[in-house]
C-alpha cells in the first residue's frame, strides 16, 4: 500500500448538480418538448433531497455516469427483472419508517435507524466503478458512510466471521415479490467476510449524485463493495446478522457454479455462459468501444491482499 | 367449404414492410437515441425477440388453416424471409456492434457458451431454407423433398428459444412463454383432423 497515492479530487473540479441541472435542462429544451416528456422523472415519490457529504480520497476520477443513467438502468428484481422496471415501479416503497437489526454474534445488538444514519455520521462522496456480472459498467457517485465505522458501535464478539445481509420483504410495495413463481427466493440475501466488510472501500451507501438515495437504486440503504460483481451490493437493507459460518446469498443459492460467495470481478474467470474478459460502459452510445475488465474491477491495489494464497478460480 | 375471400386480399408483398415496422422503429430508436441508457442491448434484444415472434408467426400459419379453416399459406414465404431478415439484423448487431468484430472473442463465444452456438445452428440452418423460398427451388427439388427440407424450421424455432431461454438470469417468465407456445404449435401438427381436409396449395 505505500507509495501509492490516492488522486484526490479538489472539490472545485466537481460539477455542481445545479449545473449539470441546468445543462441537461437546455439540451433538453434544444430537442424539443417531446423529448423532454420521454425523459422519465426518476424516484417519483424520492424527495429528491440533497445530503452533504466529503470528497473521498478513495473515489475514482472518471467521468460519473449521469443521473439519470444511474437511475433509469437498474437490476433489482423485486421490482421485476427489466432494467427499467425499478425506475417504474420502485415509487411504491415506502422507505420510512426504516431501521436495519443488527443482530448475531455482537455483544450489542440493536437497530440503527435511517435518521441516525444520516445524521450521526460524516457522510463521504465515493466515485466509484460498478461492475456488473452480466458484463456492463459504470461510474457511480455514492454518498455513503464507510461499513467498518457502523460495524464497530456493535461491538462484535472474536468468533464472528462474516456479516450476512438481507433485504426487505414487503410484496405490497415490491411488485417483484407478487409473482406465483418466485424469480429468486425472498429474501433478498447477501454476505461478506469480516475482513471485506471491514475495508475501507465497503460502504453503506445513502445517497448518489449528492442527492438521498433514490428508491430504484436501494432506498434508503444499501451496500456498495466495488470490487465485487454488481448482485453482491445488496439493496434496501433491513438486516446485519455477524456469524461465524459462510452466509448464504441468494445468486449462490439460485445457481451455485455460477455466482460464487466472492464474485470478486476477475476478468480470468468466466461466467459458464459468457466471458468476463471485456465490458460495455453504459452510457457511451450504440459504438462505445467495449473496454477490458480488471482484476478486483481496478481495485487490486487495495484489496488484493485479502485474498493472499487462495485460488481465485475455486473461490470465484 | 370456400374460405371468406377477406382473408387474403392483402398483397403477399405487403408483409414485408408491416413485418418489418419493429425493425425499423427500433433502428429509428438507435439513431435518434432514444433507447435509454445501454441501446445496444435494447436492439440486440429487440430484433432477437422479433425474430422469434416472426418464426412463431410462420409456424401458426398451418395450424389456423386446419383448426380455423383460415387459408394464410400465401404469406407464409414472405413471413420467413421476414424472420430470416430479423437474425440476420439480430446476428450482424452482435457481431458488429456487441463483439465489435474481435473474431477471436466471438470464436471462443461460439465454442464455449451454448447459448451462442445454439443461436449459430439456428442460423446455420436457416441460410439453405431462405435460399430456398422460391419457385424455382421448389420445382428444382421437387416438393417433397423442399417439404422436408423446410422442416428445418421446427428445429430452428425450438433452438431459438432455447438461445433466449440459456441466456437470461433466473427464470423470468419471457423465454418460457416462447418456448412453451413453438412447443405448442409443434405438438398440434401431431393431431390428426378426424375430417381430412383437402386444400389446393
Amino acid at each position: 500500500m505505500s507509495g501509492y497515492k490516492y488522486p484526490i479530487p479538489r472539490s472545485s473540479e466537481i460539477t455542481p448538480r445545479a449545473a449539470i441541472l441546468d445543462r441537461r435542462r437546455f439540451i433538453a429544451g434544444m430537442s424539443g418538448l417531446a423529448l423532454a416528456a420521454a425523459v422519465p422523472t426518476p424516484g417519483k415519490s424520492a424527495t429528491r433531497e440533497k445530503l452533504d457529504a466529503i470528497a473521498s480520497p478513495l473515489s475514482t476520477d472518471e467521468e460519473p455516469n449521469s443521473y439519470d443513467d444511474v437511475t433509469s438502468y437498474n437490476n433489482y428484481y423485486e421490482f421485476g427483472t427489466g432494467k427499467s422496471d425499478p425506475a417504474k415501479h420502485a415509487h411504491e416503497l415506502t422507505t420510512r419508517p426504516w431501521a436495519i437489526k443488527v443482530g448475531g454474534l455482537v455483544n450489542n445488538p440493536g437497530e440503527i435507524g435511517i435518521e441516525d444514519l444520516l445524521s450521526a455520521y460524516t457522510l463521504e462522496d465515493r466515485i466509484y466503478r460498478l461492475r456488473c456480472v452480466e458484463a456492463w459498467s459504470m461510474v457511480i457517485p455514492w454518498v455513503g458512510i464507510p461499513l467498518a465505522d457502523i460495524i464497530d458501535k456493535f461491538d462484535v464478539q472474536g468468533s464472528a466471521k462474516y456479516l450476512a445481509f438481507e433485504t426487505l420483504v414487503r410484496p405490497e410495495e415490491m411488485r417483484g415479490q407478487r409473482s406465483t413463481f418466485p424469480i429468486l427466493p425472498w429474501p433478498y440475501a447477501e454476505g461478506l467476510r469480516l475482513d471485506e466488510a471491514r475495508h475501507p472501500l465497503s460502504i453503506l451507501a445513502v445517497g448518489l449524485h449528492g442527492e438521498v438515495m433514490p428508491n430504484q437504486n436501494g432506498a434508503p440503504v444499501r451496500l456498495v463493495v466495488p470490487w465485487k460483481y454488481g448482485f453482491k451490493s445488496i439493496k434496501s437493507i433491513v438486516s446485519m446478522r455477524f456469524t461465524e459460518e459462510e452466509p448464504t446469498s441468494t445468486w449462490n443459492v439460485q445457481n451455485p457454479r455460477e455466482y460464487g460467495f466472492y464474485s470478486n470481478v476477475n476478468p480470468n474467470v468466466d461466467h459458464p455462459r459468457w466471458s468476463q474478459a471485456t465490458e460495455r460502459r453504459i452510457g457511451g452510445g450504440l459504438f462505445a468501444k467495449r473496454i477490458e475488465t480488471q482484476m478486483f474491477n481496478g481495485y487490486g491495489e487495495q484489496v488484493a491482499s485479502l485474498y493472499d494464497g487462495m485460488d481465485l478460480t475455486k473461490f470465484y | 367449404m370456400a374460405q371468406s375471400r377477406y382473408w387474403t386480399l392483402m398483397p403477399e408483398w405487403l408483409v414485408y414492410p408491416i413485418a418489418l415496422l419493429p425493425a425499423a422503429h427500433l433502428l429509428w430508436g438507435a439513431v435518434s437515441n432514444t433507447l435509454g441508457p445501454d441501446p445496444l442491448k435494447v436492439l440486440e434484444n429487440g430484433l432477437g425477440e422479433w425474430a422469434l415472434r416472426v418464426l412463431i408467426a410462420g409456424l401458426a400459419i398451418t395450424p389456423i388453416m386446419r383448426f380455423l379453416r383460415i387459408n394464410l399459406i400465401k404469406y407464409r414465404r414472405a413471413i420467413g424471409l421476414v424472420a430470416f431478415i430479423y437474425v440476420i439484423l439480430h446476428l450482424s448487431v452482435y457481431l458488429v456492434l456487441d463483439k465489435q468484430l474481435d473474431w477471436a472473442a466471438i470464436g471462443a463465444d461460439i465454442v464455449k457458451r451454448p447459448y451462442i452456438t445454439i443461436g449459430m445452428a439456428a442460423f446455420v440452418m436457416l441460410v439453405p431454407l431462405a435460399a430456398t423460398s422460391n419457385k424455382w427451388s421448389v420445382r428444382k427439388l421437387g416438393s417433397a423433398a423442399w417439404r422436408r427440407l423446410h422442416r428445418l424450421v421446427y428445429v430452428i424455432a425450438v433452438f431459438g428459444a432455447i438461445h433466449y431461454l440459456l441466456l437470461v438470469k433466473a427464470w423470468p417468465p419471457e423465454p418460457i412463454i416462447y418456448l412453451l407456445i413453438i412447443v405448442a404449435l409443434l405438438a398440434v401438427r401431431l393431431v390428426r383432423p378426424q375430417r381430412r381436409l383437402r386444400t389446393a396449395s
